[in-house]
């Protein structure tokens, strides 16, 4: 009773009054997502501005800044070392994802079966190396990846006849090597999502292509795969994104020679080396920038790629 | 006929059982080994076949860890690090998640899709320029310097305001005005009791993404005194001859925390990264 009193006084209360409440609420607007922006604006924005105008100097980030137009660009698009850079990045990031993502929604598909048990179990273990950090990882596959001859490594491909590999000085041995760990730490990860897509499809559908008399095998390719397609793309966009910025794991895994060979360094680690062994801040900057446009362009594509699935499996079927 | 479904169902789960107790087994074994090389003489390394029980040696190598890297205070300045950023980044996303999701003022959506927008900019983009900044500033080699990035996350804003607009009724609101509550007042005693799930989620995303990062620390923390975990593991593996033993006595010790926690709130990791992502 006494709550419907002061609603309506509330409501009788003078246009004026409702101004100044409309004002507050703008206030508190911008003061709650002010934090943020000051934030954003520091760290966020300002740097990102700065780093595509040094992109177009000469500084070493002690003395002047020399305009230098596109030279830095062209010095950087000249160097065989970033070409080889790249190349690594996207083909460790092909051989650490690609797998990665087939058997994502293979497992993911498995521990979703009604007449699977202990599916909990199975969850924590295959997420678990998420949780480890990519130092962690990179250090303990850096000790079984290891280049003496008895690395444990080794003695696994060993039984099954294969001679022993330098993994840090060779070109596959050190790519192999990376890629599995990607594959490690993010398989778990991206099995989570797909379980997360797979338990949003109705399982009403799946009865009625049973009775229907399709088989497991063609559920799974024409009902699983297509409804699961959102999850693809993000999970494709994510792996896209997150393997052309790979610096972690090759850097430690390497350790003192990470920035001295040429067989893992990665765009990243050509960047870093750039800017913070070679003191050239423009080069690294342009660098950054032509990453930048690398990361969207792989980003589009593969996601335009991705969303053409379902599509051809339709006209397919 | 169901029946029969059923029966055949349940024979042809052995291979996917192998299957999958095989991927356990893949996930798991690099922890088992760790563990065994952390108990291991360096020596048992190069052993034919390999070493895969545990030995005696495991406070020794524990010891040669601290006796080559400040184990302890770079545990204690991790800790600190991720603690004192989760706790900002709670407060900066909710804050204006809550302005997001109920208030109105010129210029929200476009603040807002500048948010999304930061959120496809590679955090090397800034790298240098950041790096410069923090130097300029004075805080190199500073925890201060390593936590200042990491308050910048717009996937926190953006997970607030959806559970916010979801979760806050209005009418709690209107009702709360008309008692004269000041909209601070509203957030502290209203909003934040509500999102306390919300705030779990994100708490995680945002302590494990700090607690693993590497390229930022390792390019502002360069004196051992203000090294973090993760550089001083990485320092652990610069040496020209490697000591296993010890190297992977430093990193079974730095993971032995976070598994813990992991095991304890599995629950809540896992379901971290679907609301995290999959929103």
């Amino acid at each position: 009773m006494e709550e419907v009193q002061r609603q309506a006084k509330a409501r009788s209360t003078t246009k004026a009054r409702k101004m100044s409440e409309k004002k507050k609420d703008m206030i508190s607007g911008y003061l709650y997502v002010a934090p943020f922006f000051i934030v954003f604006g520091i760290i966020g924005l300002y740097p990102a501005l700065f780093s595509i105008v040094l992109a177009f100097q000469e500084w070493n980030g002690l003395g002047e800044m020399e305009y230098v137009g596109l030279s830095n660009f062209t010095v950087v698009l000249q160097d065989p070392l970033f070409w080889k850079s790249l190349y690594n990045t996207i083909i460790i990031g092909l051989m650490g994802t690609a797998p990665q993502l087939i058997v994502g929604i293979v497992l993911a598909y498995f521990l979703n079966l009604a007449v699977i048990r202990f599916t909990n179990f199975f969850r924590v273990t295959i997420f678990m190396p998420y949780i480890t950090s990519m130092v962690a990882v990179a250090l303990v596959f850096g000790v079984f990846f290891s280049s003496n001859e008895t690395a444990l490594a080794n003695y696994v491909i060993g039984l099954f006849g294969v001679d022993p590999v330098s993994w840090k000085t060779s070109e596959w041995g050190a790519k192999i090597a990376i890629a599995l760990m990607v594959f490690w730490r993010w398989v778990g990860y991206n099995t989570i999502i797909y379980l997360a897509g797979l338990q949003s499809i109705s399982k009403d559908l799946y009865e009625a292509a049973t009775i229907d008399g399709a088989n497991k095998v063609q559920q799974f390719i024409y009902i699983t795969i297509p409804l699961l397609k959102p999850f693809i793309i993000l999970t494709v966009f994510m792996s896209t994104v997150g393997a052309l910025q790979l610096f972690a794991e090759p850097t430690v895994f390497l350790g003192s020679s990470a920035f001295s060979r040429d067989e893992a360094m990665t765009v990243v680690m050509y960047l870093y080396r750039d800017a913070f062994n070679l003191g050239s801040f423009g080069t690294a900057s342009a660098t950054a920038v032509l990453l930048l446009i690398i990361i969207i362009g792989a980003a589009a594509i593969n996601t335009w790629l991705t969303s053409g699935i379902g599509n051809k499996k339709k006209r397919g079927a | 006929m169901k029946q029969k479904h059923k029966k055949q169902s349940k024979a042809g789960t052995l291979p996917i059982y192998l299957i999958l107790g095989f991927t356990s087994l893949f996930s798991l074994f690099p922890f088992y080994w760790m563990f065994v090389m952390a108990t291991q003489p360096s020596a048992a390394y190069n052993s034919i076949p390999p070493t895969l029980l545990p030995g005696g040696k495991l406070v020794e190598n524990f010891q040669k860890v601290l006796d080559t890297i400040p184990f302890f205070q770079a545990m204690w300045n991790t800790i600190l690090l991720c603690t004192v950023v989760t706790l900002a980044v709670l407060l900066i996303s909710s804050l204006a998640g809550f302005a997001f999701a109920k208030f109105t003022f010129p210029g929200k959506n476009f603040l807002f899709i500048l948010i999304l927008l930061t959120m496809v900019i590679p955090p090397q983009l800034g790298l240098i320029p950041q790096y410069y900044l923090i130097s300029q500033l004075g805080w190199l080699d500073s925890l201060l310097g390593a936590g200042i990035l990491f308050l910048l996350n717009p996937l926190g804003i953006f997970l607030m305001r959806q559970y916010i607009s979801e979760s806050v009724p209005d009418e709690l609101i209107e009702a709360a005005k008309l008692d004269g509550c000041s909209n601070f007042r509203i957030y502290w005693s209203i909003v934040l009791p509500i999102i306390k799930p919300a705030f779990a989620t994100l708490g995680i995303i945002v302590f494990t993404l700090v607690w693993g990062e590497f390229l930022w620390q390792f390019t502002v923390l360069r004196d051992p005194a203000s090294y973090t975990l993760q550089v001083a593991l990485a320092s652990l593996n610069n040496a020209f001859r490697v000591d296993f033993g010890m190297l992977l006595s430093g990193v079974f010790w730095a993971t032995v925390p976070l598994i813990v926690i992991f095991l304890i709130f599995n629950k809540w990791f896992i379901s971290s990264i679907t609301e995290g992502s999959v929103k």
